[in-house]
């Protein structure tokens, strides 16, 4: 392993020359780690996620993280990560549909516990019948639950979400888990160019002191942090205690906006931003939507296409902006519930101008033609299909 | 750090609360304090609200006293009755998930090796019965097999006091309670004999009913703990509520549970027991000059 430098996070996720590498999804969670000065990675196998820990597993035998073990099961992993990180070192962990539902309890506890931590969730089918193909129905409760969740399109994002991750995780005004979301098997285990800092520089260590709430390791007063500390009061206080301490996860939620604008350029990318018919869609759907936008280029129609990359905090003030000339806006989906259609629906004031789909689920690849009938449709073109 | 972060800064003290400057001044913090002087001292836990002549709140109390580094410890508890008790002293107290002490143990004594190499932080796990035996069993068995260095103790009540009485696995064997309509069906788990083959270095099985044989097995198994493995003690903390034991009878029944299922059982690893035998000569050695002089 070469001497890293420790450089700031500005130097190394904006400034620093890049190589262009053809990598996999998981390698590119990998080489984000291996720049991350992560002191701790704990891991417990799942198709697809078990290939991202095996490549960190390997870093941590070259020295780029400091410990590492396979853990017991997700509850456990998760809860250890939590351990881990309140006693102030800065950790990973990925996981994937079932495991993520598993480990479910101890992760959506970690904005009220205030875990700055980076967990990479390949997304993959939940329900039976049984599939290991990705479906990203469980993206929907992670919405719920206070955590900062940005979702990957392709090799690239996930590099660059989960670098940034950590910085935006610890900022004193944000103090939560960032969760770097992208599709199993279509994105971790397909490869693509990345364009990649230089491995022999790495974030600064984490400092746990800089915190809202301070770790927990007897080095700090005032003795008694336990006792008073809002998290851990008795039934008898605990609906107000709760009440008030969420609503301030969620303010720290919506502050991690800025930093999203400062390392990754903003929540959103719009392509053709005078379209009268969107494609909004976030992860591989907005790969889909991107190339359908291409295809309808090609054919002279004016159609655009907005990227989520950060769905909580939600850009609803952003799309809001972006969609306010619309005529229609598609939303195509990887998953059976539509949370995305509904989130967007919300945002805007004429949400009747939503299509909700195409969907696709259980692992099905999102055809660019689904996407194109909806422009169409929209567009208000007939197009004749015909058995060739 | 330790003993620093729990000093008052100078001018401060009469803007302190009252119980924590008589902690720092008539406190156990940097000192070893014998619990036979318990009530001669400020303790780390006093306020509490555990039922009236619940003897797990005793056991709690001693245990705090016992503590051989009480400004570089920290507890962790989980859903139960223990930690009514134990979020209310003095030392840091996590309280994680249902079940989920020793899983986050393992990271939290993992993380503290990493940032204080020279340093001893000591994690102690302090859980009732169905927290490491039935929904955290997994984890319990893992932080074990693991070797994680922090000491695990079941305060077990053998009933789930804290949810209203239901069964656990460490409930007695054809006793009626709440989920368990017709009688438990099966016998009460054994957990210092899975302890010792999970791999902890030093398990102790006991009835408290003598403070200094308590105090001496906590010691024995954070010291163990420290430098060798997982250590694990198992004590009789009856529930009066539960069980019905009249409040003056709760010693009496330690006493009784002693002499049939609870016997004192201390089993050790030989080089546990080198190491705790050279530390305690030493300690003898010492209080003797001290008396001498």
């Amino acid at each position: 392993m070469p001497e890293q430098k420790v450089v700031e996070p500005e130097e190394l996720l904006l400034k620093a020359p890049r190589e262009k590498k053809f990598i996999t999804g998981s390698q590119a969670f990998a080489e984000a780690v291996k720049r991350a000065n992560v002191d701790i990675a704990i891991a417990y196998p799942i198709t697809p996620q078990s290939e991202t820990m095996h490549l960190v597993g390997d870093l941590y035998a070259q020295g780029y993280v400091k410990d590492y073990y396979r853990a017991e099961e997700e509850y456990g992993t998760m809860s250890a990560i939590a351990g881990a990180v309140r006693g102030g070192a800065r950790a990973f962990s990925a996981t994937s549909g079932p495991g993520l539902l598993r480990g479910l309890e101890a992760i959506v506890s970690w904005p009220g516990h205030r875990i700055p931590v980076v967990l990479g969730v390949m997304t993959r089918v939940v329900n039976a019948p049984l599939s290991i193909q990705p479906d990203n129905v469980e993206i929907a409760y992670l919405l719920h639950s206070g955590l900062v969740v940005l979702h990957a399109e392709n090799q690239q994002d996930v590099f660059d979400f989960t670098l940034a991750g950590f910085p935006i995780s610890e900022k004193v005004d944000v103090y939560l888990p960032v969760v770097v979301a992208t599709e199993g098997f279509f994105v971790t285990h397909a490869k693509g160019y990345v364009e990649l800092p230089p491995e022999d520089m790495k974030l600064p260590p984490r400092d746990p002191y800089k915190a809202p709430v301070p770790p927990t390791d007897c080095e700090i007063p005032p003795a008694r942090i336990q006792r008073d500390a809002p998290v851990q009061k008795s039934n008898f206080m605990s609906y107000l205690i709760h009440a008030v301490w969420q609503q301030e996860v969620w303010s720290a939620n919506r502050r991690a906006m800025k930093w999203i604008y400062h390392y990754l350029g903003g929540p959103i990318e719009v392509v053709n931003p005078d379209a009268e018919v969107f494609i909004v869609a976030s992860g591989c759907a907005a790969a889909q939507g991107r190339e359908a936008q291409r295809y309808a280029e090609l054919e002279g129609l004016p159609v655009g296409l907005i990227k989520v990359k950060a769905l909580r905090p939600f850009p609803e003030k952003e799309i809001r902006e972006a969609l306010k000339n619309a005529k229609a806006v598609i939303v195509p989906e990887h998953n059976i519930v539509g949370w995305l259609a509904k989130e967007v629906k919300a945002a805007i004031p004429n949400g009747g101008i939503v299509v909700d789909g195409p969907r696709v689920y259980g692992g099905m690849t999102l055809p660019v033609e689904l996407i194109m009938d909806e422009v169409y449709k929209a567009l208000g073109i007939k197009k004749e299909k015909t058995l060739a | 750090m330790g003993l620093e972060y729990v000093k008052i800064s100078p001018g401060f003290e009469k803007y302190m609360p009252r119980d924590y400057v008589d902690l720092v001044q008539f406190g156990q913090f940097g000192k070893q304090i014998d619990v036979m002087q318990m009530g001669q001292f400020k303790e780390l836990v006093e306020e509490h609200p555990m039922c009236a002549g619940c003897y797990m709140a005793y056991f709690i109390r001693v245990f705090y006293a016992a503590l051989p580094n009480p400004e570089d410890t920290i507890v962790l508890g989980t859903a139960g009755c223990a930690r009514l008790a134990l979020s209310q002293a003095a030392v840091p107290f996590i309280y994680g998930n249902y079940g989920d002490t020793n899983a986050v143990a393992s990271g939290l004594k993992r993380a503290l090796s990493i940032r204080f190499p020279d340093k001893v932080k000591d994690v102690v796990v302090m859980a009732g019965d169905g927290g490491l035996m039935d929904i955290g069993f997994g984890m319990t068995m893992h932080s074990w097999f693991r070797r994680e260095k922090f000491t695990t103790i079941m305060v077990d009540n053998e009933v789930y006091g804290n949810t209203g009485g239901q069964e656990s696995g460490m409930s007695p064997k054809g006793i009626q309670l709440k989920m368990a309509p017709t009688g438990k069906k099966f016998d009460k788990i054994n957990a210092v004999e899975l302890a010792q083959v999970a791999g902890c270095v030093y398990v102790a099985k006991i009835s408290p009913t003598n403070p200094k044989r308590i105090a001496k097995t906590i010691k024995r198994a954070i010291l163990a703990a420290r430098e060798f493995g997982p250590t694990f003690i198992h004590a009789y903390t009856s529930c009066n509520i539960e069980y019905s034991i009249p409040t003056r009878e709760v010693l009496a029944d330690a006493r009784n549970r002693e002499k049939q299922d609870f016997k004192f059982y201390e089993w050790m690893t030989d080089e546990v027991k080198e190491y705790l035998e050279e530390i305690e000569r030493k300690e003898k050695e010492k209080a003797k000059e001290e008396v001498g002089q």
